[in-house]
């Protein structure tokens, strides 16, 4: 690498983590005050875990994102099994569409939308609102994962357990799955971290009830940053950290089987 | 365009007309074979002449667009994959790479209702059967190309079909390995009895196997017999390429004559050579290189160009009077003395031995 790639990709690097590094510097910070060094101390996380409001709202975090990451991914794969097994079929390139479109639709709108869709109905906003809000843009990711996975495998692996005299159902639940679960896997955890930090969205179609920890962190923040709500988020990174590597490993050792 | 074969008397297999398009294109046009117990067949020809769909809608991965497939009298055009007694080895072998040897193989054998311990004796017969002992729990990953080829032999013979359709079977091998894959593929086919359906592009390999050999050109099945009959008796111009060096010289055909023999006149004088058509009808004289003789007393002449030592034969072109080259080959010990190149020779074209081919 020469001497100037090596400086843009540090400068670069540097943009990206160097406020995520100064919070997880200053969680263990001892002073109360954000922006003065008081020395090294980890009483803020005894503090965080002490503190009832925001392990409530972590926990209920926890569960939507489980909940949703679970839909989306069985969701998900049917979707990309959908687009790549039929081949060409009337509508195929609107459904690939439509079925992206979440990604890249701006979050205030699709939690707008959703909302409206909730009221419109009358469904009760709570947890289950904000698992179907995120289940509905996490599925789109899990889908491209999946989709990617399922364009790479040999179709001639299906053909031959047909050929072997297994039913359509055996070859799937045999063949197929086992071969594509590290990247549903893969998509599940990914959907999993994208409704583990959304705000917005879950914003737009909570109900009393039903505050997640990023909401709760921005309401905390409102009234000004404290050394907590650093030991928190700096949890919650290292958290969505180890999930994205656990996604990427299987993502990187695909194809090997299981 | 078909070339009559006497059909055998009850067909184990009996293809009859089948059709198969993608979009405009037709992949397969109107095929009828016929394949006997126990007897291989080999679908010969270039990429894209439609013999890996013929043998894919044979095991039912594609539905034809008409014409029926019928084994032992029943109808299977109508029957998914996984209903039809035949079974297929994958070109690109196809293994369960999340499943060791011994499951790959024994995977066919589920729903054919047989008890565990019979399942397993059956499976550790075949793995005998392909030499493949000792390495029943590896992973297809850590197997060579030739291990995996017998896997997938012996995975596609578990359910004992009627049939055994094989894609390109030999076609990832090396030289050597191919040579001795296809003796032992030979000896397997004989011992159990079942019928073969190979496909290949490789004449070589096609003659090597093959009771009969079934060339397709462009979707269509344009000859089929022995191999022997092939070589010696192509019905076309693209069939006698296929199957080994040809000598192709352009003339028009003369009148009918008793006995068999016609005279075609060409830019290199009358040749004798058996085969038929219209009179006046622009044909090509097909002879083989190895079937030319050189030196004789009454032939026609030509210089030599290149003379090449092929160990056990020799290979030569022969530059004609009218500028067409011939090739020529010769077994060692050749009749007479070498000519060195550049001498005057006679080329000599045994007339049962050209074939008269629409040009």
């Amino acid at each position: 690498m020469s001497p100037f790639a090596r400086s843009a990709l540090t400068l670069a690097l540097a943009f990206l983590y160097a406020p995520i590094l100064v919070l997880i510097v200053y969680s263990f910070n001892d002073s109360k005050l954000v922006t003065v060094w008081g020395g090294f101390s980890t009483r803020w996380y005894a503090i965080l875990f002490a503190d009832g409001p925001l392990l409530a709202a972590a926990l209920v975090s926890l569960k939507v994102a489980l909940l949703s990451a679970a839909i989306a991914g069985v969701l998900g794969t049917l979707a990309a099994l959908a687009l790549d097994r039929h081949g060409r079929f009337f509508g195929r390139g609107a459904y690939t569409g439509l079925l992206y479109a979440p990604m890249v639709m701006p979050e205030v709108i699709t939690g707008l939308s959703l909302l409206l869709l909730f009221v419109g109905i009358g469904l009760d906003r709570g947890i289950a609102t904000i698992v179907i809000a995120h289940a509905t843009f996490a599925t789109g990711f899990v889908a491209v994962v999946v989709g990617a996975r399922l364009k790479s495998l040999d179709r001639s692996l299906e053909e031959a357990a047909a050929d072997l005299g297994a039913a359509p159902l055996r070859v799937f639940l045999g063949i197929t799955l086992p071969l594509i679960a590290p990247s549903v896997v893969a998509g599940f955890l990914l959907a999993f971290t994208l409704s583990l930090d959304d705000l917005v969205i879950a914003s737009f179609v909570s109900g009393p009830g039903a505050t997640t920890l990023p909401m709760r962190l921005y309401s905390q923040v409102r009234l000004g940053v404290n050394p907590e709500i650093n030991a928190a988020s700096t949890l919650m990174i290292a958290l969505v950290g180890l999930v994205v590597l656990a996604a990427s490993w299987l993502t990187a050792r695909r194809g090997q089987g299981g | 365009m078909h070339a009559p074969t006497p059909l055998p008397a009850a067909p184990l297999l009996r293809i009859e007309r089948i059709t198969k398009r993608f979009a405009a294109h037709t992949a397969v046009d109107g095929v009828s074979l016929d394949l006997a117990q126990g007897e291989i067949v080999c679908l010969l020809g270039p990429s894209g002449c439609g013999k890996s769909t013929l043998l894919r809608l044979v095991a039912g991965f594609e539905a034809p667009d008409a014409g029926t497939i019928r084994l032992d009298g029943a109808d299977l055009t109508a029957l998914p994959p996984h209903r039809r007694p035949v079974n297929m080895m994958f070109q690109s072998y196809a293994l369960f790479p999340h499943m060791r040897v011994a499951a790959n193989i024994g995977y066919g054998l589920k729903g054919l209702g047989l008890s565990r311990r019979e399942a397993a004796e059956r499976v550790a017969g075949l793995v005998k059967l392909v030499r493949l002992e000792g390495f029943e729990a590896r992973k297809p990953d850590t197997l060579s190309g030739g291990q995996r080829q017998r896997v997938a032999l012996a995975r596609a013979l578990a359910r004992e079909p009627k049939i055994l359709l094989l894609d390109e079977p030999l076609g990832a091998l090396d030289r050597t390995l191919r040579e001795e894959t296809q003796g032992e593929l030979r000896a397997i086919q004989r011992r159990l009895g079942t019928s073969f359906v190979v496909v290949t592009h490789d004449p070589e390999e096609a003659m090597a196997l093959a009771d009969r050999i079934g060339v397709m050109e462009r979707g269509r099945l344009v000859q089929i017999g022995p191999a022997r009959d092939l070589y010696e008796r192509p019905a076309s111009r693209f069939v006698a390429g296929l199957l080994g060096d040809v000598n192709l010289i352009e003339g028009r055909l003369g009148p009918a004559e008793p006995g068999g023999l016609r005279t075609v006149e060409t830019a290199l004088g009358p040749i004798r050579a058996s085969g038929e058509g219209a009179a006046g009808a622009a044909v090509v004289v097909a002879v083989r290189p190895e079937r030319l003789s050189l030196g004789a007393a009454a032939g026609l002449p030509g210089t030599l160009v290149e003379a090449t030592f092929l160990g056990d034969r020799i290979r030569s072109r022969i530059a004609m009077a009218d500028g067409s080259v011939l090739r020529a080959s010769a077994a060692l010990p050749a009749p007479g003395p070498v000519p060195a190149v550049g001498a005057a020779v006679t080329v000599a074209i045994p007339p049962d031995s050209a074939r008269i081919l629409p040009a």
